[in-house]
């Protein structure tokens, strides 16, 4: 266990090279943010007889979006599938094979550790940018509201993890991966809830998309602070996620298992 | 026109027909090296697509609850969204990778070799690779444009679709001259990739429609400072008669023209402080 740590901790000092990086993306990404709300603030006064739109107030969408903010910065997977796909293609994963580290462990520790640097940095923009939208900024409406949120998105985070690791190592069997991370990216980004809240959507499109692990990857955490997600279906939801995060360790661990066996190391 | 006049724009002729040949030339190269990756070739054209289409699916989501944003009906949205697509990738297609290839020149030291060629260094670095994958995008963009074209039953005369088209050009320089200036930052710090990638932000904002966003910083900072609000909105407005006063074409163009010269300097400013880098 002790090396993880250690993992870890250079994982942090490596990624803390970036950290002007980071907080140039943290920025950037505000502008699209900003673009955002201001849309639906145009959308609320453009219909000023209806207050709600799809059960939302001008509140509780603003405060959608910039909560998806805050759990991306939590969760989302940066450069970690394109480094996985090059340790693969490079043949750099050959020291794995030799040394007692796991692999999908070792990654997930520098996972941990970029997203711990990560939110570290972009904490300053985000915040003040929410202090900015603090009149439509809707805090959770009890702790264990919260503390369910939390365990939700610790959940995201690993599905996230997961999920482009799975997806990394297809560089096992295809040259050229970035097509497909861009894919998925793009799956993730509309039925994850990125570009708008899923309950907006007709009833029968967000039913069929509650079968997939995407609306888990932002949307479901998002939506259990908003309290939006309640009771029952809380709960439920809870297990999903918890399955999704199972079923994807099992088909990660699966697709690593049948890659290594392919696995040439080309210049290792 | 005396002899000399003459013979310089004899010389002038020359020199455009000198650029058109080596712009030929870089093109060629451009194809052979593309086809050897065709299935790469058509996977990044379904990955565009699976973008351009996700953002015409949140236009169609937003429109389920409302009939308009600000003064602007949902066909009139779409082709804006096409719009701005088809400018995004014309802009993909030529500039694109010049401009996020800039930095590993600059970091590998091989802009020495392109320095001491006997054309302008500038044109080089900028024309020196064309995506081919994004001329299908952007005609895919067209496709959604003339169809949003017909539900709002409008039948622009050959006059207004070159006056449409000459707007985009002016978008897509727009676009060139920023992202230009933005990567010549990595004449100055050497890790600039990031920051040529954070332009992506602006498309976002050159999506939407102007009429949703009321006057305020925001607003004037993407008009006057990084017209991103004029880019494609401007074009369209013309098409769809809502433009306001011909001074938002002006608007456009003038914005075009400043850029054009901000970009030129900084440009000029980082080549002259650029010492080589490695042997």
């Amino acid at each position: 266990m002790n090396k993880y740590w250690h993992v870890v901790g250079v994982g942090i000092q490596n990624t803390l090279v970036y950290r002007v990086n980071f907080l140039f993306r943290a920025c950037f990404a505000l502008i699209p943010l900003m673009a955002t709300i201001y849309l639906w603030r145009a959308i609320f006064a453009s219909n000023a007889d209806s207050p709600r739109i799809a059960g939302y107030s001008l509140a509780t969408m603003t405060s959608y979006y910039l909560l998806a903010t805050v759990v991306d910065a939590l969760t989302a997977v940066a450069e970690d599938d394109w480094q996985i796909a090059a340790d693969i293609k490079d043949g750099r994963i050959s020291q794995f094979l030799l040394k007692p580290i796991d692999y999908l462990a070792y990654r997930l520790c520098l996972f941990g550790a970029g997203r711990i640097i990560y939110t570290a940095v972009a904490a300053l923009p985000v915040i003040l940018f929410i202090v900015v939208q603090r009149s439509h900024f809707v805090l959770p409406s009890d702790g264990l509201t919260l503390a369910l949120f939390l365990a939700s998105t610790v959940l995201t985070a690993l599905l996230q993890f997961l999920m482009s690791y799975t997806i990394a190592l297809l560089a096992f069997w295809v040259l050229e991966v970035s097509t497909f991370i861009f894919i998925l990216f793009a799956f993730e980004y509309i039925a994850g809830g990125h570009l708008f809240p899923l309950d907006i959507l007709p009833s029968a499109l967000a039913q069929a998309l509650s079968y997939t692990p995407f609306p888990y990857q932002l949307y479901f955490p998002v939506s259990i602070y908003l309290g939006r997600i309640t009771g029952d279906e809380l709960w439920r939801g809870l297990l999903i996620q918890s399955f999704w995060v199972v079923a994807l360790y099992g088909l990660a661990r699966f697709a690593w298992d049948r890659g290594i066996r392919r696995y040439a190391a080309v210049g290792g | 026109m005396n002899a000399s006049s003459h013979s310089r724009a004899f010389a002038g002729w020359g020199l455009l027909r000198r650029y058109a040949r080596l712009y030929g030339a870089l093109w060629r190269n451009s194809v052979v090296r593309e086809m050897g990756f065709k299935t790469n070739f058509v996977l990044w054209i379904f990955v565009e697509m699976l973008w351009f289409a996700l953002q015409l699916a949140f236009i169609a989501v937003i429109y389920q609850h409302t009939d308009r944003i600000a003064t602007w009906s949902k066909w009139q949205v779409v082709m804006l969204i096409g719009a701005s697509h088809f400018i995004q990738q014309i802009f993909t297609a030529v500039f694109l990778l010049n401009c996020s290839n800039l930095s590993e020149l600059v970091r590998t030291g091989r802009l020495d070799f392109l320095l001491l060629l006997p054309v302008n260094t500038r044109f080089l670095v900028s024309f020196r690779q064309i995506d081919l994958g994004a001329f299908v995008n952007a005609a895919s963009a067209v496709a959604v444009i003339i169809y949003a074209a017909r539900q709002l039953r409008l039948d622009p005369g050959i006059l207004e679709v070159l006056a449409f088209l000459a707007l985009c050009v002016a978008g897509v320089l727009i676009h060139y001259f920023l992202m230009f200036l933005l990567a010549t930052i990595c004449f100055w710090t050497v890790r600039a990739q990031g920051i040529v990638w954070g332009y992506y932000n602006l498309f976002t904002v050159a999506r939407l429609p102007d009429g949703a966003f009321r006057p305020g910083v925001f607003k004037a900072v993407f008009t006057f400072a990084l017209p991103m609000l004029l880019v494609s909105n401007v074009p369209v407005k013309l098409l769809v008669g809502m433009l306001e006063s011909p001074l938002e074409i002006a608007l456009l163009l003038g914005m075009a023209c400043v850029c054009f010269v901000v970009s030129e300097a900084g440009w000029r400013a980082s080549v002259r402080q650029y010492t080589s880098a490695g042997s």
